[in-house]
């Protein structure tokens, strides 16, 4: 779905991101670890156009996207789930799922999508008409996770879903993630939090200061000697 | 001061309260989204003044054509106003965007100058609009009962636009945040080109019905009728339409109420306005309906 070559980000003067490949490929889960400022956002952002590339090309099915517009992207299924949330704290929780969609046509589709959305989140629905910045950080990042929902993903990017969340509230996150994963949404998923990060994923990348240091299956590298005294504590 | 003259001043008041809150509302519109103070929007509201001036003198058009064709050229010329003046600085640090405003607002004002000529032009107010109406002894002219009511009305649909359209989700959600509204595929320029769209188009409204009232025009007149539509934004809470509304009017009534109660004091009419804006951001500096920013994380 997705294939990065040779990626190259400045980000305020700083080689944020130096020449990095990897690749998304469809139905899977993709992790990418590391460290704060290896320059896993910077990826995303990167992704989704909201950083310009110095170089290298971003492929996403099959079209060159790296200089896209970010709206045609969302249109084309291409969704991010961005760090910290960021939800529309002064709209309702059901005008940000309205959001959501707004790249879509409204259709009988669109209302369905919604009703999964509340079944998925059920909170969501008691929450309906309350504004989305007096929810508590738990909900608001499922209400950003049914925004992205409501785009219709192909491919849906999410930066650090489990940050400053309470460890049930992230378990409660990963297993609709694997649900999402199921109907067939392909994931790409950036978490410091390597273990649930590594545990749901089909393959994984390591990245340290802008660079891939390591890569393989989830289960593979959550074995890894290296990887496990420098991200899961052992 | 019999009632009968008060009645008078009292329907002068909402008329002039009307005008300033049509204007307001269009910096309200585009500070809400941009965090600027779009300096040239007073001028905005003298175009469209000049565009009637000119359909009804030089193109012969009936005034109600006239009336529309300013509503749009006005709401393109905001359009332009933005697109020359703005977007390239989007990512610019907000003192040259503000500088950028105020250079925009000099431009308009000496074009006009050059263009339309330093000299008042009266403005051609439709006959039925000139009419007086007679209740008991007082004399009203029928453009008082107009202008609230158009502006009600136009208030009424820019509320409906905003709150209930996904358009007006979208202009809410650019104005919280740029980047989460380009992640749900919404085309931020766009957006914000429609907002100065509409913002010009209240400012075409009330520089029409200014007209009637005020028919001397100046390529200046933009100014003080700007500058008090902002002091109205800023007392009503900038970034609030509704508060935008009811600054308006506060200031326009107390400015007409002046007049009619200290005579003596009309020479100050300007000065009181900011005496109006400083008094009550000393009281409530987010302004009477302003947003209370404090929220959860």
């Amino acid at each position: 779905m997705i294939k990065i070559n040779d990626l190259n980000v400045y980000y305020g003067g700083i080689h944020a991101i130096k020449g990095i490949s990897l690749e998304v490929p469809k139905g899977k889960i993709i992790s990418l670890i590391g460290a704060n400022g290896a320059g896993k956002s910077t990826t995303l952002r990167a992704i989704m156009t909201l950083e310009r590339p110095k170089s290298g090309t971003i492929i996403y099915k099959d079209k060159d996207i790296t200089f896209e517009k970010t709206q045609n992207l969302v249109k084309n299924g291409l969704v991010l789930v961005p760090e910290g949330r960021r939800v529309f704290t002064n709209l309702t929780v059901e005008e940000n799922l309205i959001l959501g969609s707004y790249a879509r046509k409204y259709s009988e589709e669109v209302q369905k999508d919604m009703e999964w959305v509340y079944e998925l989140f059920p909170r969501l629905l008691e929450r309906k008409k309350q504004k989305a910045g007096t929810m508590s950080g738990g909900e608001q990042q499922m209400l950003a996770v049914g925004r992205a929902l409501m785009s219709k993903p192909e491919v849906l990017l999410m930066d650090e879903p489990s940050l400053g969340l309470a460890p049930l509230i992230v378990k409660d996150i990963f297993e609709i993630i694997k649900k999402i994963n199921k109907l067939g949404v392909t994931i790409m998923l950036i978490e410091q939090n390597a273990k649930v990060a590594l545990e749901i994923a089909d393959y994984g990348y390591v990245m340290e200061v802008g660079k891939i240091v390591l890569e393989g299956k989830g289960k593979e590298l959550l074995e890894n000697e290296n990887v496990k005294k420098a991200y899961l504590g052992a | 001061m019999s009632l009968n003259t008060f009645m008078q001043h009292l329907s002068n008041g909402l008329a002039l309260g009307s005008l300033y809150a049509l204007i307001a509302i269009g910096y309200t519109m585009v500070y809400g989204i941009l965090r600027l103070i779009n300096f040239a929007h007073g001028d905005i509201f003298m175009i469209s003044t000049y565009i009637i001036f000119y359909s009804v003198t030089l193109f012969l058009m009936p005034w109600w054509v006239a009336f529309v064709v300013a509503i749009l050229l006005t709401g393109a010329f905001g359009i332009l106003v933005e697109r020359l003046a703005y977007r390239s600085l989007r990512n610019s640090p907000k003192i040259s965007v503000m500088i950028s405003a105020i250079g925009a607002s000099y431009l308009i004002q000496n074009l006009a100058i050059v263009i339309f000529g330093g000299r008042p032009k009266a403005f051609p107010i439709p006959e039925f609009f000139n009419k007086v109406v007679y209740v008991n002894t007082i004399s009203i002219p029928v453009a008082n009962f107009f202008i609230p009511g158009i502006t009600m009305a136009a208030l009424v649909i820019l509320l409906y636009i905003v709150n209930k359209t996904k358009t007006g989700m979208a202009m809410r959600a650019v104005s919280r945040d740029y980047e989460a509204a380009r992640l749900m595929g919404i085309n931020v320029d766009t957006i914000i080109s429609i907002t100065f769209f509409m913002g010009s188009i209240l400012a075409a409204l009330g520089g029409m019905m200014w007209g009637i009232k005020y028919p001397n025009l100046i390529p200046l007149m933009g100014l003080m009728p700007g500058l008090k539509a902002f002091i109205a934004a800023v007392i009503g809470g900038i970034g609030n339409i509704k508060g935008a509304v009811v600054g308006g009017f506060l200031l326009g009534m107390s400015e007409i109420m002046l007049i009619a109660f200290l005579p003596s004091m009309t020479g100050y009419r300007d000065a009181f306005a900011f005496v109006i804006l400083i008094v009550i951001l000393l009281i409530k500096p987010s302004g009477l309906l302003g947003e209370n920013l404090a929220e959860k994380v």
